[in-house]
């Protein structure tokens, strides 16, 4: 039984600490702001200028001028502060965030991650903070599907797909296993109805298991 | 020190020449100066280099400006949205210039044309198709990029209350761009939803120094504020 993703957004909130000070990527990793701590037990910073962002408001609460990174509406928590733009990137690229979460279309097995750019022809480019995101964090989590929808590993030996950051990936979670990038390379630390040795035969890569 | 209030978004726009670059504050929608934009295309100035975080959504504002053919190039970080379809045209038919920067890199590179820095260098993009042809150097074991200013010859911002003398303060995520893009112009233009009196505003809460500000100008508060025009209209 593989993971739906609202149970892995569980799973990834579960292992961000309290007091963590984190940034939730456009997509999928929104969703495990639902999961997090009720509270403020951790303070979500958002890249257009600010730290303690809240939900999303009711209707008749929206304020243009209170926005997320994804443009939605957003909500202040007590104790937010506003920042502007180079602040932002700058608490980022410093390594003052404990932790970010992303969204990718590859990760190898270096951590070199892969989110920004299909690279197709007639794609307009459009990177967004993903490259100074994927450096700066303390942590940087990816969530994604572990295959693509014909099958296709997304963990890789080497990513085809135009590169965001080198080497900047510490975990991916996916809907059939948690894995630990590690100087020793790739260690499953959870998996969710599949074995190590059925995650080998699939991806064709060398796999620790966590002791 | 006199007055930086002027009568009007005209007057204030005035000096701005065919060939200009322009740094135009904003994150989507948020901080975006719209009556300033509006009057700049009125004014008519043309073949602009704009510096902004999107190129524009919907038909309004930014937007318009490209629909209206005054821009040669636009310097952005994320041009492409569900509503980019004035800026996905002209690109795909070859008629505006592209530089796609990382967003933490287009900052600082505003920045640092206000503080007067001559280069920086900065990890994000070491490795990737943005950094391909730039110069780079390990620092204590680390990979980085060197990066250049973003000078501009005007900037226009919007920004919640302003003094006569041009300090001002804004509002929540709407400040984003608008500090450091006042600091990189030669001239800024900051559009204000009221000017109060000067003494008004707690020195301690002054965000942009006055210093930074060439022209302010009172639109009042922005009516798409209260509308919620451009809910349903967001994007990634």
């Amino acid at each position: 039984m593989s993971m739906g993703r609202q149970e892995l957004a569980a799973v990834v909130a579960r292992d961000i600490p309290e007091g963590s000070y984190v940034n939730l990527g456009i997509g999928i990793p929104t969703l495990v702001g639902n999961y997090l701590p009720p509270g403020d037990a951790v303070i979500l910073h958002t890249e257009n200028g600010m730290l303690g962002m809240g939900p999303a408001p009711e209707p008749d609460q929206v304020d243009p001028d209170l926005i997320n990174a994804g443009k939605q509406p957003v909500t202040e928590r007590p104790g937010a502060a506003y920042f502007h733009h180079a602040d932002s990137f700058a608490m980022m690229r410093g390594g003052h965030l404990d932790v970010c979460v992303l969204g990718a279309f590859q990760v190898s097995a270096r951590g070199d991650l892969a989110n920004w750019h299909t690279g197709a022809p007639d794609a307009i480019p459009a990177v967004g903070g993903a490259m100074d995101l994927a450096i700066g964090a303390k942590q940087v989590f990816v969530m994604m599907d572990l295959l693509t929808r014909d099958g296709t590993p997304k963990i890789v030996a080497d990513c085809t797909y135009p590169l965001t950051g080198v080497g900047c990936v510490d975990r991916i979670y996916t809907d059939r296993a948690v894995f630990d990038i590690t100087p020793d390379g790739l260690v499953v630390r959870e998996t969710f109805g599949t074995t190590v040795d059925e995650l080998r035969e699939l991806l064709g890569l060398d796999l620790k298991e966590q002791r | 020190m006199k007055s930086k209030v002027r009568e009007s978004v005209a007057t204030a726009l005035s000096e701005i020449p065919d060939g200009a670059t322009i740094m135009i504050g904003g994150f989507g929608r948020a901080g975006q100066p719209v009556e300033l934009i509006d009057a700049l295309i009125e004014q008519g100035a043309s073949d602009l280099t704009i510096v902004n975080n999107n190129a524009g959504n919907g038909e309004t504002g930014l937007a318009a400006l490209l629909a209206a053919r005054r821009v040669r190039k636009i310097v952005c970080s994320f041009p492409r949205q569900s509503d980019s379809q004035v800026f996905d045209g002209l690109y795909r038919a070859g008629l505006i210039e592209l530089e796609l920067v990382p967003q933490g890199n287009l900052a600082e590179r505003i920045r640092a044309a206000g503080a007067g820095i001559g280069a920086f260098y900065t990890p994000t993009g070491y490795g990737t198709l943005l950094a391909e042809g730039k110069e780079t150097r390990e620092i204590d074991g680390r990979q980085y990029v060197l990066e250049y200013p973003i000078r501009a010859d005007f900037a226009l911002v919007s920004a919640l209350h302003a003094d006569p003398w041009g300090n001002l303060v804004y509002r929540k995520t709407a400040r984003n761009f608008g500090p450091i893009m006042a600091a990189a112009a030669t001239t800024t233009i900051a559009q204000v939803d009221s000017v109060v009196e000067l003494g008004a505003l707690d020195p301690e809460v002054v965000v942009t120094p006055g210093i930074y500000v060439d022209h302010v100008v009172e639109v009042g508060e922005r009516p798409w504020l209260r509308d919620g025009a451009f809910i349903g209209e967001a994007a990634s």
